[in-house]
């Protein structure tokens, strides 16, 4: 009896694992051992050096580390910006106020806009010369033409433009599972601390805070991983890693993979770039298990 | 009467200033788009010189001429079927996988979890190459089965993981009171825990439609024939090596933007309505 | 409403799983894989043609863009499934890589039978970029291995128009790198942008510094650099830097160059926002289709010094190379021998204003082509060297200059840089 529960558990995990032990276990074991050759992707041959494209990494790779960096940045940008942006939305779309259904759609079409239009759609807003130069002609209109700027084409600004465009793109994401999370909580529980006297931000701060947190977590988590993935937009915003102020570890990878043709150092970038990954989602997921 | 007043300009001062909020990010969501809608509709040499978003004239035939130049009939096809086969897989797939990690015990289920979990974190540049070998071992390469399943497992990871969550913070009640009444566990999952899971659901069906929608790369690599092609493999073919023909591509653009976007806006009510008719007191 | 999703999941996964199945013709086909969006319609309609004369089905099948072609065709070189027919598109390394690994059909006798009138019919300098000459250092037979279609040149490009409204002559561009320079304060002070090109993508950086290079030292200093036997610290690299600096510096380069991606530089020149650019003889075809009417001349870069002669890149355009394992090889030649006649070159040139790999085509050009096929007389190309530089010291090298237009750096530093790793990668190669 307790045989045949256990054997009805694994049916239901049986596709999934069947499924993922094929097509990502597999290739990721092929990923991994390859990460120890030095291999240009053609050849019948490769050369085996052991751990010594994990060590050039480590100790010689600059231009990979600067670009975790600015993955880095784009990140906490993203945390930061694009979340709270999104989640005072969510909250606000929450409230019974008119047209609330309009903004649903609207919020989520940057999301669905492939990451080839949005870069060149802002890049034609932004720029002044192949572009539209639309918010620096703003900014003067308005008076405050000191502000204006070659966000896109001054180093300085360029990955924070950037970041502000990824932001843009997927606050969408954050704006749907915040509202979902709100939504959740039953409105009976706003109509008693009214009752009783609390303020807007009592209520908000003792209601809505503690019931969201599990999907702040959530949402954390994804847009971690999320963002530190980018690539496609800042080609098509910047042109590619612009001296190594945009430079991504997406785009180092794919120029060790096509541009230097050595497969097996792009695969170790990989699982560098995966065990950091991993290291932060789980230092996250530690932290949320702690707060609750 | 002071106060009442007070509290009611208040009131409108807020909402206003929230509308004024909820505008102005909504305009720059809109501006893309429009500039989209506004390019497709112009002439290539136009489409750089003149910035105004209302173009001067309509070239409506420029979606003519994307849909039969794109190929668009039969690779709009091939896309919808992918599409809804990656999903509903999926959908299955890892709402049993998520309900079991969840809900029931077995030796593994730990281990398991967290494979799917590092899974999501670690992604594999250069996995086309692996899966292009592998689906040749399996003689599933040029098929669209091959291409489905690796687009399911695509998305199961993250998928697992929003279902887990939203099962782990599910009240039982209403699973012992089934189990009481005799349900087995996939009658259970099927009764119980998949209805009250629509707004995760939803979630995951519009993220998984659209990341099978626009995908293109691992289609051109493991597909020769131009036949089983998705859309997006036919809509680069107009940003050419050299020459980008960039009315038409803002057209096919903005055809295939339209499907998505009517996904979301059908399974948007699910994941904000279903929601309150969880009809369970947290 | 469940089960029927179930049903119709079930039914749809079950047919398009037999969708497979491929028909055997009885007469030969050549597949051809190839990435040329731009050419398609004609490859099509030449195919037809083909086959009208002789009965052989020629299918060309389009993979774009060219990055997810060349992820393809290595791909399909894992699984040993590559077609009859098609393009490597990267460094003579990877060429060499892929000869090794048995991939590529040599087309030596091919192009030597008959006293070699398939040889002589191209372009020297065309046929030099499929070449593997003796004593390379790549390891490969010396033997022709690949066939060019058309061939371009990079080089420099001026809008008339606006030489004029700037009080130059447009029948005379800059010589020299002092009067291009020069023109920097006139542009500044017209409110214009300079020199436009795809600097994003740092190959276009490399080219035009590699022209410098063969300008102030000559091509042997050049190749014993690559070789390591002179360093990049050398006064003469540092002179090639400069020369950025100094462009940087009087104005004659765009604002936002090192952001632009190729397609962004065609648009502003095309738009007649610039007044230079330095792209290759296929925007002939581009700047056509976003403006016709565009007046503009092509020229090669302006010389820093006398010494040696100023180099452009050029030779083989794009390129086919016959599947070593393909059970259609004789019939795959005979085409390619087709394509690349006299009559077909024309068409092919004619209907996508490029430049033809045949000589015997050159005929009835427009006459700014016809600027861009002089230029063949200075061409060289990194894959004709017989030796090729360190992608790292490259990417180190063409990111320097990055650095050096956006003023991060001094060409001293960059040198200093690039050696460093330079060293470390002969140490690593010497090691192996």
């Amino acid at each position: 009896m307790k045989v045949r529960d256990t054997l009805e558990n694994y049916v239901f995990v049986l596709p999934a694992v069947a499924i993922f032990s094929i097509f990502y276990i597999i290739p990721f074991i092929w990923v991994f051992q390859l990460g120890m050759f030095e291999w240009d992707g053609i050849s019948f041959t490769k050369i085996f050096v052991g751990l010594g494209n994990f060590k050039e990494i480590f100790t010689q790779d600059v231009n990979w580390w600067h670009s975790m960096w600015n993955a880095g940045y784009i990140t906490i940008i993203a945390l930061t910006f694009q979340n709270i942006l999104a989640f005072m939305l969510a909250w606000a779309c929450d409230r019974e106020i008119k047209m609330k259904n309009f903004y649903r759609v609207i919020f989520f079409i940057p999301p669905v806009l492939s990451e080839v239009v949005v870069g060149m759609a802002w890049r034609f807003i932004i720029n002044d010369i192949d572009g539209a130069n639309i918010i620096n002609r703003t900014l003067i209109g308005m008076g405050l033409g000191n502000f204006a700027h070659n966000w896109l084409s001054d180093p300085s600004t360029a990955l924070t433009t950037v970041a502000i465009v990824h932001c843009w793109k997927g606050f969408g994401w954050g704006f749907l599972i915040f509202l979902a999370g709100l939504q959740t909580i039953p409105r009976e529980l706003y109509e008693a601390a009214r009752v009783d006297g609390a303020s807007a931000w009592q209520s908000f701060k003792k209601i809505t805070l503690p019931l969201m947190i599990p999907i702040m977590v959530l949402v954390v988590i994804l847009t971690v991983l999320g963002t530190m993935q980018v690539f496609v937009l800042i080609v098509s915003l910047v042109g590619g890693e612009f001296a190594g102020h945009t430079s991504v570890p997406v785009l180092r990878i794919l120029a060790s993979m096509r541009g230097s043709s050595r497969f097996g150092y792009a695969c170790a970038q990989g699982i560098t770039f995966g065990l950091v990954l991993v290291i932060i989602s789980f230092i996250q997921y530690r932290f949320s298990k702690k707060g609750q | 009467m002071k106060n009442a007043f007070y509290y009611k300009s208040k009131k409108i001062l807020s909402n206003t200033l929230i509308h004024i909020f909820l505008i102005s990010v909504a305009v720059t969501c809109l501006y893309p788009l429009l500039w989209m809608i506004s390019s497709s509709l112009k002439t290539q040499d136009m489409i750089f010189k003149d910035i105004s978003l209302i173009p001067h004239q309509f070239r409506l035939e420029n979606y003519v001429l994307a849909w039969r130049e794109g190929g668009f009939g039969r690779n709009f096809f091939n896309s919808i079927i992918y599409t809804v086969s990656v999903v509903f897989g999926i959908v299955i797939v890892s709402s049993m996988a998520a309900y079991a990690f969840s809900r029931l015990r077995f030796i593994g289920s730990k281990f398991l979890f967290i494979m799917f979990m590092a899974a999501m974190m670690i992604p594999i540049p250069g996995s086309f190459v692996a899966l292009y070998v592998l689906l040749n071992k399996l003689h599933l390469r040029n098929t669209p089965a091959g291409y489905i399943l690796c687009m399911i497992n695509v998305g199961l990871s993250t998928s697992i993981f929003l279902l887990k969550t939203f099962f782990d913070k599910m009240p039982k009640e209403l699973e012992d009171a089934a189990r009481i009444d005799g349900c087995s566990k996939i009658g259970i999952w099927w009764h119980v825990a998949i209805p009250l899971a629509k707004p995760v659901l939803a979630v995951v069906i519009v993220l998984n439609a659209l990341t099978v929608w626009n995908e293109y790369i691992l289609a051109l690599i493991i597909f020769d024939d131009r036949s089983f092609m998705p859309l997006q493999v036919a809509l680069q073919a107009f940003q050419g090596e050299f020459v980008t023909n960039y009315p038409l591509l803002m057209a096919g653009l903005t055809i295939t933007a339209l499907p998505i976007i009517l996904v979301y806006l059908f399974m948007q009510k699910y994941i904000i309505k279903g929601v309150t008719q969880g009809a369970v007191v947290g | 409403m469940w089960f029927k999703n179930v049903c119709l999941g079930a039914f749809v996964l079950f047919s398009v799983l037999g969708c497979s199945q491929q028909k055997i013709d009885s007469k030969p086909t050549i597949n051809i894989w190839h990435w040329m969006t731009d050419r398609d319609a004609t490859f099509q309609e030449l195919a037809k043609k083909y086959e009208t004369l002789t009965g052989v089905r020629v299918n060309f099948e389009l993979y774009a863009p060219s990055d997810a072609y060349s992820q393809k065709i290595r791909a399909a070189a894992q699984g040993t499934n590559l077609p009859d027919v098609f393009g490597i598109l990267g460094e003579k390394r990877d060429f060499a890589s892929f000869i090794r690994a048995g991939h590529i059909l040599d087309l030596t006798s091919y192009m030597e039978a008959d006293n070699s009138s398939w040889k002589n019919s191209f372009f020297p300098k065309a046929l030099a970029v499929n070449e593997f000459t003796p004593q390379n250092s790549y390891r490969i037979n010396p033997g022709i291995f690949g066939v060019p279609i058309d061939i371009m040149t990079i080089q420099m490009v001026y809008n008339k128009k606006l030489f004029s409204q700037l009080g130059l002559n447009p029948s005379r561009p800059p010589k020299t790198l002092q009067e291009f320079l020069d023109i920097g304060a006139k542009i500044q002070a017209a409110g214009l942008q300079g020199l436009v090109s795809g600097w994003g993508e740092v190959w276009m950086i490399d080219c035009l510094a590699s022209n410098y290079a063969f300008n102030i030292m000559g091509k042997d200093k050049v190749l014993a650099t690559i070789k390591g036997e002179v360093p990049y610290t050398d006064p003469d690299w540092i002179k090639v830097l400069y020369v950025f600096k100094q462009m940087k510096d009087s104005g004659v380069l765009a604002q936002g160059l090192v952001t632009m991606i190729n397609k962004t530089s065609e648009q502003l020149f095309a738009n007649e926002k610039a007044v230079f650019a330095f792209n290759g003889s296929w925007c002939v075809n581009v700047y056509k289709g976003m403006n016709p009417g565009l007046e503009y001349g092509a020229m090669i870069p302006p010389e820093a010094s006398e010494k040696f002669p100023m180099a452009i890149w050029g030779g083989a355009g794009s390129s086919f190379m016959v599947n070593a394992r393909s059970k259609n090889k004789e019939e795959a030649v005979k085409f390619l021998i087709w394509l690349t006649s006299q009559d077909q070159q024309a068409y092919l040139a004619a209907a996508t204003n490029n430049l033809p790999a045949n000589k015997n085509s050159l005929s009835k050009i427009p006459e700014i082509l016809a600027q861009f096929a002089r230029g063949m007389d200075y061409a060289t190309h990194p894959n004709v060297w017989g030796v090729s530089e360190f992608s790292l010291v490259i990417e180190a090298f063409d990111r320097g200059i990055q650095s050096i237009i956006i003023g991060e750096k001094t060409p001293e530093q960059v040198a200093d840089e690039v050696q460093k790793i330079k060293e470390r990668e002969l140490a690593k190669k010497r090691a192996q």
